[in-house]
């Protein structure tokens, strides 16, 4: 900026009239927030109203409208399909957790490390997070088709089962698919984390004698609190809008065996036209991601994000 | 100073210049939210409308369409093509907003029902006869709601055929079945041989439907269904219904569908493939996966492997002719449209739509036109011996069943399909299954 004022001397200067300007000098303007305000506003909360405001009325997508009251709420935790969508994205989310945080930090450690081959593997981990989430749904349909996919290529018939249709495995086979395309995301994040810990302290720990599992618990898994943080947050709050996968593999079944909650809104809004309900379930998934992160923030206490570094 | 004050003064510019921007980029944006987009793409009033479906017929719509433009230049239709779910989202979400093109593209049942209840089309009774005189009375009645005439077809008759493995059925040495008890004999001979004997995309649901939608005809007859459409209460207990549940979990028991049904999709032709590969015996399918038959497996199809015969007759009081299916797809006109595009919609329906050039594009892209008097034009087919089946199956039937999903209302049908997939997955009773279904008559 300053190179520009002596290139661009064409106007006498203007003398500073109130402390605006010496603010705006200091740091950009408050006013440079207005555009992304106003595609937000535009975007996500005026719609946002618009679906509270639905999910009072009774709408089949043609006509108008018509207040319901409060109907749509009860039928929400009446209806054993929706409920029960409740507990299948419940269950989601604590199974892909328990799969994916584990092995994203073993393998972010893991890719950490400074031997070259370790790049070659990291390369190979990334790559499912290249790929869309309706490839990844169309690849694994066809690997899992249990007629024309990875069972008749290698001729192994112990492959040959019922994986999308078979109401209690079909579930299990989701989450595995989910894990799979996230866990490349969270192991960067973790490797980054990793790569920040300084050289010194894994010394210290050598010195002091510590093993591998000891170093792991007591310096690498200290160090990295707050990606740990971060990527369960984004992992459990990520659980909630789980989507694309689940729709394009099995569109929710058998029967309802998938129907998790975000599929139970679509299916009911813009299959069944029951956009009322449809608004209150968007409702109660918006509000439960708030609270989800807002908790994860407090409990962590990572709203006052410490440096780690000090006093190792 | 001087600095600061340079900074920002160009600080503002660029501020300024970026609000001018971001307005220039918010703008239309608001105002195509607001306005909803102009159907097919008509900007100006008094320019018709048309949306129709990829593939099947959609040739047969360019040509007609193209045909009106050229003469009446000054009335010419702007049209689109949608894929299948694409444009049923879309076209309910235009005909809610009085968005929709002028000529709105159906199946009737449900979806037409629910556009006459909000004065969403315009009756048509009596203002195409030409069209009328035309197209075949079993397809047409399939327009009318209460009697009155709102939807007219626009292409072919979409019977569900049995197809079968001809090739197959000579290495078993078994005769495809007529009749309930021969079903079953069947199935355990194939079943035997390690052959699965019904290929099913169960996995995409609604293949499930021509079983119940057949076998609930055969034992009851169409007024079973009848009684269910027209909302009558607890018409699920019809014990047709039952009989054909029960029917439906005697076949899953014998292994008719294999043990993998639940992972097979019918999007990309899967089931058709496991007939083709012969891996399985039979195919219970609309008839528009017969060209599939062909374009995918040339050389098996050549060999004259593939053979087509009516659903069973499981002794029921229904009539073994009936057959179900889509009677067609439908033209209705739209209520929303300014004077001048109804009644260009009208001409274009009464003289172009399924006429003599219309109906021979049909049959020559292998399909069967909803017309009177295509026998000789069939006759001359390159598919004249399957085309000409299909379409005496179709004149010949006493009645023709709308798909269940297409001739219920949206949420009954989305019930269906789960509540039907639990019977096929042997989750669900047929005594669980008929309360949820009698839940949801309103």
């Amino acid at each position: 900026m300053a190179t520009t004022s002596t290139s661009a001397p064409a106007r006498p200067p203007k003398p500073l009239t109130s402390g605006r300007g010496t603010r705006a000098a200091d740091g950009p303007s408050v006013w440079m927030l207005a555009p992304a305000f106003a595609f937000f506003g535009l975007f996500a909360i005026v719609p946002l109203l618009g679906v509270a405001l639905l999910s009072l009325t009774h709408w089949d997508g043609l006509g108008s409208p018509s207040f319901a009251g409060l109907e749509n709420w009860t039928t929400v935790f009446t209806n054993p399909v929706t409920l029960n969508a409740m507990w299948l994205t419940l269950a989601m989310t604590v199974l892909t957790y328990v799969v994916q945080a584990p092995v994203s930090i073993l393998l972010g450690v893991f890719m950490a490390g400074r031997e070259k081959y370790r790049a070659v593997f990291s390369v190979l981990y990334f790559l499912p997070l290249l790929f869309s989430a309706a490839a990844i749904g169309i690849a694994f349909k066809a690997l899992l088709d249990p007629n024309f996919g990875l069972s008749n290529a290698f001729d192994a018939p112990w492959l040959n089962r019922d994986w999308l249709g078979d109401p209690q495995l079909v579930f299990y086979v989701l989450v595995f698919v989910i894990s799979w395309s996230f866990v490349p995301f969270h192991s960067l994040l973790y490797q980054a984390g990793v790569k920040q810990i300084p050289a010194s302290m894994y010394e210290a720990a050598m010195l002091d004698g510590a093993g591998r599992a000891r170093t792991f618990f007591s310096v690498t898994l200290p160090q990295i609190k707050y990606t740990v943080v971060t990527s369960s947050t984004l992992m459990i709050v990520g659980s909630l809008t789980y989507f694309d996968l689940v729709f394009v593999m099995t569109a929710g079944g058998p029967g309802n065996a998938t129907r998790i909650l975000p599929l139970d809104m679509y299916l009911t809004g813009f299959r069944s036209y029951q956009m009322g309900p449809a608004s209150a379930i968007a409702v109660i998934l918006v509000v439960v991601g708030l609270i989800v992160s807002l908790l994860l923030n407090r409990f962590s206490g990572a709203d006052k994000m410490e440096s780690q570094m000090e006093g190792a | 100073m001087n600095t600061g004050e340079q900074t920002t003064a160009s600080a503002r510019r660029i501020f300024r210049r970026r609000i001018l921007a971001s307005a220039a980029l918010v703008a239309p944006l608001v105002l195509s939210a607001c306005g909803g987009g102009q159907p097919g793409g008509a900007a100006q009033p008094g320019t018709p409308g048309a949306w129709y479906l990829t593939g099947g017929s959609e040739p047969v719509f360019d040509a007609s369409f193209e045909a009106w433009n050229e003469a009446h230049p000054d009335r010419a239709f702007a049209t689109e093509s949608f894929a299948n779910d694409a444009f049923k989202e879309k076209i309910r979400t235009a005909v809610g907003s009085g968005q929709a093109p002028t000529l709105i593209y159906s199946w009737t049942g449900g979806t037409l029902a629910d556009y006459v209840a909000n004065g969403d089309v315009v009756d048509l009774t009596g203002k195409v006869p030409a069209l009328e005189s035309r197209a075949l009375e079993s397809v047409l009645s399939s327009g009318m709601v209460d009697g009155t005439l709102y939807a007219v077809p626009n292409n072919n008759p979409q019977p569900v055929i049995l197809f079968t493995n001809e090739k197959l059925f000579e290495q078993v040495g078994v005769e495809p079945p007529t009749t309930w008890e021969e079903t079953l004999d069947v199935v355990e001979k194939f079943e035997a041989e390690g052959v699965i004997p019904f290929s099913l995309a169960a996995q995409s649901r609604w293949p499930l439907l021509m079983w119940i939608q057949y076998l609930t005809d055969r034992i009851g007859g169409p007024e079973v269904f009848d009684a269910i459409a027209a909302n009558e209460p607890d018409a699920w207990s019809d014990p047709a219904i039952t009989e054909a549940l029960e029917k439906i979990q005697e076949l899953v028991d014998a292994g008719a569908f294999g043990d993998s049904y639940g992972s097979v999709v019918a999007d990309n032709n899967a089931d058709v493939a496991l007939v083709h590969t012969d891996k399985a015996a039979m195919l219970l399918q609309g008839a528009w996966v017969y060209p599939s038959f062909a374009t995918d497996a040339p050389d098996w199809f050549g060999e004259g492997n593939l053979g087509y015969t009516a659903f069973p007759d499981v002794g029921g009081s229904g009539d073994p002719a009936n057959i179900v299916g889509n009677p067609a797809n439908f033209w209705s006109i739209s209520s929303h449209a300014s004077d001048e595009e109804q009644q260009a919609a009208i001409e274009y329906l009464d003289e172009f739509n399924l006429n003599e050039q219309a109906t021979r594009d049909l049959v020559d892209n292998g399909m069967v036109p909803a017309t009177t008097g295509a026998e000789d034009l069939l006759a001359d087919a390159d598919e004249s011996e399957y085309l000409t089946y299909a379409y005496n199956m179709v004149q010949d039937a006493p009645n023709f069943q709308l798909s269940w999903d297409q001739a219920l209302a949206a949420d009954q049908a989305q019930e269906l399909l789960t509540q039907l997939e639990g019977i096929f997955q042997a989750t669900t009773t047929p005594q669980q299954f008929v309360d949820a279904m009698n839940a949801t008559i309103k």
